[in-house]
């Protein structure tokens, strides 16, 4: 029992990882949380069982499109919800422009693919035991490659110094010269993949369901919240501790309560720290 | 009764009296004759239409209050629904506890609702925006899970059948008339908060809410408030809702719903009653009319809230306020009134003085203000001048509570002002205004005068709603001062006009009659003339100057030396978180140090 629940935890805990990083990377650029990074994940799933299944591509063919599109997502998501909105950031219109988009990409996601969950493909097979089946050990690899994939972009790459930059300090990287708003709808573009990556890698565990996007909202933002904004080491850290203490609820007390128990120590954990346990103090306020 | 401005502020002259109240009250006596008249279509499929949105509307009046007037974006209020349909149907059934009356159940569950409304609500006054969204959507799927699977008392998924009213309010016309009825008691009662200085609150906890605070406004006291009202008419819109579904399960409180909630408030248009009113209506009507789109209602739905978000902010009351554009007095001059101002300060209370003794103050590792000694005393204008950074601001936001110095002692009097809350500086009489004027933009210039006087206030939530005669009184007394307080800083006229409409310097003017409106024993004034021409700095000097003579201290931080010694009865002249020089202006004036360093010549 205890390794089934480190393989299921450990796996739905990667797959939360990576939409907290998904909001992350989004909010880095903007400052702005998306409600699309749960729908990403969704989409993630929905895309990959269409490439692989419906369409009958090979899968390495159906996840580089899945990811594709999940960075069309991305894009479109800043031009629609986020860049009318930069403006007023201070209004927190962000927060309604990105739910009606979210909810018009679940909306026609229902229309469109369908209201039942759908089966998602078999890539490549398990190392033989239950536990070490690929629907577990996919999204930890998916979640151990764009951690450590956003890493070296972040340290090594003169563009991953540029989104540092804007990250730190939007108006300071902009008189600096640097393209503010190309590296905006790149790491829009960025997150958009990584949240199709967390849904694809997820699709066996998560199914290609609809309306999986409010639950990995939901599950996606609670790492971010207690890791602090814009820190994927927290994120990740986050993820996989709800996974597992999720997982374990699961199997001790049973679904419906292990909802409510996570539901709970979310908002008293928060409560507590506004700003993430990790997170840094309030800025000024007059 | 009172009937406020029904839409966001309308400009124009003041006008009171039967006629105005009348015209504000055109529109809902308008939609409840339609309201009226829907059953004598001879339809029945459009009166229980017309019951499905006065039952809306009942939650939304109290949602309206919450997202509208108070910002908080709660989007998971169909929780609430499921709550109050949920514990007024197994109350009615009697499965738990023996049988109840319908209508005692339903006010069990408005109860309960007030409850869970705290709870849901809660979260608010620690987390901002996305996070409190987040909480209110994890809430509303908690709780329908909850109801799943608590199947002894909720049924699980075969659900329950909801409460049977008695007669006569069991046949579709006596409920729909139940409904409506409830519906009107709603809207007159949100009206009233609207219009009473809680509504004034919740917007500028909303738009200012560092100014709320310096006026005394307790943010978790009000939202709590706000919160028990709007969680008691959202249940009972939930037990009418399980009557007029007749059986209930979990799968009828979708997500739609919530979203309906939300949206009707946004597409009504913030800070309004009758927008929200007209948009709960039409988007339940919505999907009636155009039944190949039923499918499609939810995307219609985010349709509509990001047409709304990025084209029309406003909503639907922006639309229809007519005024809004109409003119100003293109030549108007601020023209303080010192007969104005003696009255208002006639009652002013006279306090001991506040002496700073050792302050200190670092960030990091920047000392904001090292060892300061200061006191201002009543019926005197102390100046603060010195260079930027020198800790001027900075002395004025640890007197009114905004930092905490790390050593030394503020008192009043005997009391130590360091053990108080920011909110009770009010109380104790400390008003402030704002190196950026704080105001609401949307409310009119009186509204955001009638702010100021918040403590003065006595009438409960309670008594607001149901236009009691305590709040009337408040009413009242507090129009009657702010009208003062404008007269008394050369404002009046303006009463009306939208605040976002002023100029600059006019806004500063705002700011201190709304500071005055407390009835100041202490008066602080962060760069008050700051953007201000050449004689509008004079008339601000004569009304400082006439603000003292009333007995009343003033800290003026500012940097026109002009000004400071021209009024100024002490200066004190920091540098680097110290004092440089401290005395009368003749003596600060030749001071060798403070001439060379800061005055220049």
């Amino acid at each position: 029992m205890l390794a089934s629940i480190l393989a299921s935890g450990l796996a739905v805990g990667a797959i939360y990882a990576l939409i907290g990083i998904t909001y992350n990377t989004m909010f880095s650029t903007s400052r702005v949380m998306s409600f699309t990074a749960g729908q990403l994940g969704m989409l993630g799933g929905v895309l990959g069982s269409l490439f692989t299944l419906r369409l009958g591509l090979p899968w390495p063919l159906g996840l580089l499109l899945t990811i594709a599109c999940g960075a069309l997502v991305g894009v479109v998501t800043e031009f629609v919800a986020v860049r009318p909105v930069l403006k007023s950031l201070d209004q927190h219109l962000y927060v309604l422009s990105t739910l009606a988009l979210a909810l018009m990409i679940q909306q026609v996601t229902a229309i469109g693919w369908s209201t039942e969950p759908q089966p998602f493909p078999r890539l490549l097979g398990g190392f033989g035991e239950t536990v070490l089946d690929e629907k577990f050990w996919l999204p930890v690899a998916a979640c151990l490659v764009v951690v450590v994939g956003l890493e070296l972009l972040y340290r090594r790459t003169l563009i991953g110094h540029a989104f540092l930059a804007v990250a730190e300090d939007n108006f300071a990287a902009r008189a600096l010269g640097l393209p503010e708003r190309r590296l905006r709808v790149m790491s829009y573009a960025l997150a958009g993949g990584i949240g199709a990556l967390a849904g694809y890698a997820g699709g066996e565990l998560l199914l290609a369901f609809f309306a999986n996007g409010p639950h990995l909202n939901f599950y996606g933002f609670i790492p971010v919240a207690l890791g602090g904004l814009g820190n994927n080491r927290g994120a990740l850290v986050g993820g996989l501790v709800l996974g597992l203490f999720q997982q374990a609820a699961n199997f001790v007390v049973g679904g419906i309560f292990a909802s409510v128990a996570v539901f709970t120590l979310f908002i008293v954990v928060l409560l507590a720290a506004p700003q993430g346990l990790l997170g840094s103090a309030q800025a000024r306020r007059v | 009764m009172s009937i406020p401005s029904a839409l966001a502020a309308s400009d124009g002259p003041a006008r009171t009296g039967i006629g105005t109240r009348l015209a504000g009250a055109a529109p809902f006596l308008l939609i409840l004759g339609l309201a009226l008249a829907v059953p004598l279509a001879g339809n029945d499929y459009w009166t229980l239409i017309a019951t499905r949105a006065a039952i809306y509307w009942i939650l939304v009046s109290g949602l309206d209050l919450v997202v509208g007037f108070a910002g908080q974006l709660a989007i998971g209020y169909v929780a609430l629904l499921l709550v109050g349909a949920y514990t007024t149907s197994v109350l009615a059934a009697g499965t738990i506890l023996p049988a109840f009356p319908a209508f005692a159940a339903l006010a069990c569950a408005g109860i309960v609702g007030a409850l869970v409304g705290v709870v849901v609500g809660l979260p608010a006054l620690r987390l901002r925006t996305f996070y409190f969204a987040m909480t209110t959507l994890g809430f509303a799927t908690i709780v329908t899970q909850i109801a799943l699977a608590w199947q002894d008392v909720t049924g699980g998924g075969i659900g329950i059948a909801g409460p049977e009213m008695p007669a006569p309010f069991d046949s579709r016309l006596g409920f729909y008339g139940l409904c409506l009825a409830g519906a009107a008691l709603c809207t007159w009662m949100t009206l009233n908060v609207a219009a009473s200085r809680w509504g004034r609150a919740l917007v500028a906890v909303r738009d200012a809410e560092v100014a709320a605070e310096a006026v005394g406004i307790a943010k978790p006291r009000l939202l709590v408030a706000v919160f028990l009202f709007a969680g008691c008419v959202a249940a009972i819109a939930g037990g009418l809702f399980a009557s007029l579904q007749t059986y209930i399960t979990p799968d009828a409180f979708t997500f739609d719903l919530s979203l309906l909630f939300f949206i009707a408030v946004l597409i009504g248009g913030r800070g309004s009653v009758l927008g929200p009113l007209i948009g709960t209506i039409v988007l339940t009507i919505l999907p009636e009319v155009a039944a190949p789109l039923a499918a499609w209602s939810t995307f219609l739905y985010a349709f509509l809230l990001l047409v709304i978000v990025l084209v029309l902010p406003g909503g639907i009351a922006d639309l229809l306020d007519r005024g809004k554009n109409r003119p100003l007095p293109a030549e108007r001059s601020i023209a303080p009134r010192q007969t104005a101002l003696q009255d208002l300060a006639a009652s002013a209370t006279r306090s001991a003085p506040i002496t700073l003794a050792g302050v200190r103050l670092s960030f990091g590792a920047v000392k904001a203000i090292d060892g300061l000694d200061l006191a201002l005393r009543p019926g005197s204008v102390h100046g603060l001048i010195g260079p930027n950074g020198s800790g001027k601001t900075t002395t004025l936001n640890v007197i009114s509570g905004y930092y905490r110095p790390q050593e030394g002692r503020v008192t009043l009097g005997a009391r130590s002002l360091l053990a108080e809350a920011r909110e009770a500086r009010a109380r104790l009489r400390i008003a402030r205004t704002f190196q950026t004027p704080r105001i609401v933009a949307e409310a009119t210039v009186i509204e955001n005068v009638m702010l100021g006087g918040s403590v003065a206030g006595r009438a409960t939530l309670a008594e607001s709603l149901l236009s009691l005669p305590r709040h009337r009184e408040d009413e009242r007394a507090l129009r009657d001062s702010a009208r003062l307080a404008l007269r008394a800083v050369g404002l009046d006229g303006l009463d009306e006009v939208r605040a976002g409409r002023l100029q600059h310097s006019e806004l500063r003017f705002l700011e201190i009659a709304r500071a005055l409106m407390l009835r100041p024993a202490f008066l602080l004034l962060d760069e008050p003339a700051a953007g201000l021409s050449a004689a509008e700095i004079q008339r601000l000097g004569g009304l400082i100057r006439a603000v003292a003579d009333a007995g009343i201290g003033v800290l003026l931080v500012e940097h026109h030396a002009d000004l400071i010694f021209a009024i100024c009865d002490e200066v004190t002249v920091l540098n680097l978180g110290r004092v440089l020089a401290a005395g009368k202006p003749s003596e600060i004036r030749s001071h060798r140090e403070v001439v060379s360093a800061y005055l220049g010549g």
